[in-house]
């Protein structure tokens, strides 16, 4: 099996990810051990999205499936939510609706 | 494990060009779609046995369809072909016929004005069809190995789960046969936009690699013409971030193997590898979308060769196809308990951690030997035969494309 010790959260896809994929929603104060380390969860993490499995360095690339998906904005500790807050495409800009429904960058 | 065994159960049906089919197939097919229902009238007839319906409804000359009917009715699954022709349609019917000819397959053509109408024509055509079904029982056979199968992959009705199980898995399982010197083949350069500077570092050449980045530039400047937008909102909100993410759920199918060429609709790769198949119109937008549907693009992989289609599917499509058997791979855990008797592969199983990408790669892999080995899939036993073929234009290939 390729999960992070007995969770039954976070499904790695790859070996050369540093991501884990969220396939059951995270609480705060779930308990996962992440690349040996225990790592506790202060937020709520919805199924699909993308948790760091160890500490990411600043335009360190991101890995999902083994493709490079973007780069790190800021540094991204183990555990952390990786979304558009911390994560930008090396291509184009993403552009999403903010909760006005204005496209922001 | 079965992946380490190079040599199959099957005795492969063996062709003229050296090729073996996993199936024996007749093909009827239509030259206009006002050939259409008498081509249908005798298919149907031959319900339950290997009596295939495709065609080409447009009236007016299209290079492409040209060569994909032409490339499909000498497939390897294919022993034989029935073509019906209204009489006036411009589709070259002689040539097409005496290209299959040359292949010693028994081939036929029924010209409806000329035959009398509809129902002269059917009968006539039903009297040759089992005339042919009877031949083509007695085609050598020929121990196929797994390094002489073509494997082409396609998602349809995706939706967040298929990027996650059902393609990555497929992409193992893609690893496991072009190890065994099986041809893979992958496409949906549409959707791998943001991710031609990773892809092109693939290629084994420098030259080929330059072909894929341009495979997917001009796929990109095809949708902006067709007014496809590449990344919506929406998508964030299911935890994608940027566009090369969104395109991954595609791209992850091929696996991580080198990518051995280039190929366009009806180009048959000589050699074991990965190939990427390039969908999108050559040229400025002529006759519309690249693909008007998933079995457009089923039917491009098999005029490429491919014996066998992966479809991973998270929302839940049934489609089969005419000639090659379609094994279905279910990416949505939810969607295979509704729809399990159209899905031969649960890939659900990894999203509840209950497999790993690599286990249901292998089971993929397995099911593929065991379909070539002559098992039906669930599409193939449920009867699914959709075939689809519309206008489309190519230039061909460039010399880079197929540096093996």
């Amino acid at each position: 099996m390729q999960t992070e010790g007995k969770s039954r959260k976070l499904l790695r896809i790859h070996r050369d990810d540093n991501v884990l994929i969220v396939v059951a929603p995270i609480r705060p104060g779930d308990r996962e051990i992440l690349d040996g380390h225990e790592v506790v969860f202060t937020q709520n993490i919805a199924i699909g999205h993308k948790v760091a499995v160890r500490d990411i360095e600043t335009g360190e690339k991101i890995f999902k499936c083994g493709v490079p998906i973007g780069s790190a904005k800021e540094r991204i500790p183990a555990g952390s939510h990786i979304h558009l807050h911390n994560l930008k495409s090396d291509y184009i800009a993403t552009y999403t609706l903010d909760k006005d429904h204005v496209f922001v960058k | 494990m079965s992946s380490s065994s190079n040599v199959l159960p099957l005795q492969g049906f063996l062709r003229s060009d050296g090729r073996k089919g996993i199936r024996n197939c007749i093909v009827v097919a239509y030259l206009v779609e006002c050939a259409h229902h008498v081509a249908r009238e005798i298919v149907d007839a031959f319900r339950g046995q290997p009596v295939h319906l495709i065609g080409f409804g447009g009236c007016y000359p299209n290079a492409y369809a040209d060569r994909m009917m032409n490339t499909l009715c000498t497939h390897p699954n294919v022993g034989g072909a029935l073509l019906l022709s209204l009489g006036c349609e411009s589709f070259n019917r002689h040539r097409l016929a005496e290209h299959i000819a040359k292949t010693g397959r028994p081939v036929e053509t029924v010209v409806i004005q000329q035959t009398g109408g509809t129902r002269k024509s059917i009968d006539s055509g039903k009297v040759w069809v089992e005339r042919a079904l009877q031949q083509i029982a007695e085609v050598p056979r020929a121990p196929l190995h797994v390094n002489e199968l073509v494997v082409g992959t396609v998602c349809g009705g995706s939706d967040a789960t298929s990027g996650i199980s059902a393609n990555p898995a497929v992409g193992r399982a893609f690893d496991l046969l072009v190890r065994q010197g099986a041809v893979t083949i992958f496409e949906e350069t549409g959707e791998m936009i943001g991710l031609e500077d990773a892809m092109s570092t693939r290629a084994i050449t420098p030259e080929l690699g330059h072909e894929l980045k341009t495979s997917v530039e001009k796929a990109a400047h095809y949708y902006k013409q067709m007014g496809h937008a590449s990344f919506a909102p929406g998508n964030a909100e299911g935890g994608l971030t940027t566009i090369e993410e969104k395109s991954i759920g595609a791209y992850c199918k091929s696996g991580d193997s080198p990518i051995s060429g280039l190929i366009k609709p009806g180009d048959v790769p000589r050699n074991g590898g990965l190939y990427l198949l390039d969908v999108v119109p050559d040229g400025e937008p002529r006759f519309g979308f690249p693909n008007i549907n998933d079995n457009a693009e089923i039917a491009e992989l098999i005029a490429c060769g491919s014996h066998v289609i992966l479809f991973t599917t998270g929302r839940g499509s049934v489609v089969g196809s005419a000639i090659s058997p379609v094994i279905k791979i279910c990416a949505n855990p939810e969607t295979y308990e509704r729809m399990s008797d159209d899905m031969d592969i649960n890939a659900g199983k990894i999203l509840r951690l209950e497999a790993s990408v690599d286990e249901v790669g292998d089971e993929i892999y397995r099911k593929v030997l065991d379909v070539a080995s002559g098992t039906q899939s669930c599409s193939e036993s449920l009867g699914h035969q959709e075939f689809v073929l519309t206008y489309k234009s190519f230039e061909p290939i460039g010399p880079a494309c197929l540096p093996g």
